[in-house]
């Protein structure tokens, strides 16, 4: 049977992990490499890392990082931040990415997705998506949840499935940070709606909030930062507790 | 030179199948050249992409002719994932394309994804490796026993011949061959590459396989 994947997150910035990872038996915290060896060994089933300061001069920084980590640990590794054109997505994949993440590029350029998912195949292509509530509906935002774009986030979730993106990285703006949880409904809407895998993001505070997100909101992946980063839990406790709940796990 | 070639076609990521090989122990050689392959002692075939851009790729090179002569006289080989797919008969993806014809059988599409129920396309994830009970397992496999691997597709195979089938997996209501292989071959779906330790197991026992 198919798991459901546990995916840590790790954000970067200049080829470092920052907002910080403090496992205990770490010896540098902002080690990417010693990070995602830490997360290997303890059965996380992807690696997320999102370049925060992404920038023109610090490609070449992140593609050494990334190149870096697949050289020591050997399973699924999606990458974002900053990713505009074909040629980022080429590099990063090249540097041994296994899923390119493209969020602000694909609302100013939704021709972007279609190509990199025609050029590289769907399964490496994903669309972040940050998205708000707005009233009746929900919005995506870019800028870290600072610009409305008008756009509703279910139907944009959606159209980018629909224009070959294999997963959608969901993340709820409002939850984000605030430790109470996934926005199931949210999930649960735009898991409903695409045929692309759906991997919840924002909020989690407790395991409880990850089999939530799997269960009610029908997501086929669950991603967390903090929990994991400050030795809240681990991934095997995860996964024994979701487990226990009946939910389809890969135990290591 | 390397003992090990790894099939350089000019597709998809080589990357991280070379890197699993070399932690391993084995050093790796990309081919891309027909006439090179002779010398090898076992062959890795990848794959990222396209089946008929993958065929379309062999073909131009040669290197179709030159795997299938190599597998003939016996060269231990390794497919993965498209590489799997390669070795068929035929497949369905984007009109009929014709394969290697090593082993026969053709290559199908998942049916439509149905969200609602959990069911999307590509299959991605972990997921089992399943043997048949009374069968004796593939020494290549014997490490996936009660372990899940890592799979990324939206075609399989359907090996005509039952023998050739080494292990299966099942998604959603559908099980599907996910290790075929006869003789000196063996292929897999997934990506042992991708797998953590269950993957980078099978490929230790890959390059320590002397069929006989």
């Amino acid at each position: 049977m198919l798991s459901k994947r546990i995916i840590p997150c790790l954000d970067v910035a200049h080829g470092r992990v920052v907002k910080g990872v403090q496992f205990v038996d770490i010896i540098d915290a902002g080690d990417p490499v010693e990070a995602a060896i830490k997360y290997d060994e303890q059965g996380a089933d992807e690696l997320t890392f999102l370049d925060i300061r992404a920038s023109h001069e610090s490609r070449d920084t992140l593609y050494h990082m990334v190149t870096e980590v697949a050289e020591h640990v050997f399973m699924p590794l999606t990458v974002g931040g900053g990713v505009k054109a074909l040629k980022d997505i080429e590099g990063l994949l090249h540097a041994g990415a296994d899923k390119i993440s493209i969020n602000t590029a694909a609302i100013f350029n939704p021709e972007l997705v279609k190509e990199a998912a025609e050029r590289f195949g769907s399964s490496t292509i994903v669309v972040a998506v940050d998205a708000k509530n707005v009233g009746n509906h929900w919005e995506c935002f870019t800028h870290g949840g600072r610009k409305p774009t008008g756009i509703n986030a279910v139907e944009w979730a959606k159209r980018m499935s629909d224009y070959g993106a294999g997963e959608i990285l969901l993340t709820s703006m409002d939850a984000d940070g605030t430790k109470e949880g996934y926005d199931i409904p949210l999930t649960h809407a735009v898991s409903d709606a695409i045929s692309a895998n759906v991997v919840a993001s924002g909020g989690v505070g407790t395991l409880e909030h990850l089999a939530e997100g799997l269960r009610d909101g029908k997501a086929d992946a669950v991603l967390a930062a903090s929990i994991f980063h400050f030795g809240t839990f681990t991934i095997a406790e995860a996964k024994a507790y979701l487990a226990e709940q009946g939910i389809p796990v890969r135990q290591v | 030179m390397s003992k090990l070639a790894l099939i350089d076609y000019g597709m998809g990521n080589l990357h991280s199948v070379a890197k699993a090989l070399e932690k391993v122990g084995t050093d790796v050689d990309l081919v891309k050249d027909a006439d090179a392959l002779k010398g090898y002692e076992r062959v890795v075939l990848p794959g990222v992409g396209a089946f008929r851009d993958c065929m379309t790729a062999l073909k131009e090179t040669g290197l179709d002719t030159a795997i299938t002569e190599q597998l003939k006289q016996g060269m231990p080989f390794l497919g993965i994932c498209l590489g799997m797919q390669a070795l068929m008969t035929a497949s369905h993806e984007f009109g009929l394309y014709q394969g290697l014809n090593i082993i026969p059988g053709a290559v199908k599409h998942f049916p439509e994804s149905h969200p609602e129920r959990g069911f999307k396309i590509p299959h991605m994830g972990w997921n089992d490796v399943a043997f048949a009970a009374g069968k004796p397992i593939h020494p290549v496999l014997a490490p996936l026993q009660n372990q899940q691997v890592y799979y990324v597709h939206s075609y399989y195979c359907t090996p005509e011949n039952p023998e050739h089938m080494l292990a299966a997996s099942s998604y959603g209501d559908y099980p599907f061959a996910c290790a075929i292989g006869r003789d000196n071959i063996v292929a897999v779906q997934f990506h042992p590459e991708k797998s953590q330790k269950a993957g980078l197991a099978m490929l230790e026992s890959f390059v320590n396989w002397n069929p006989s």
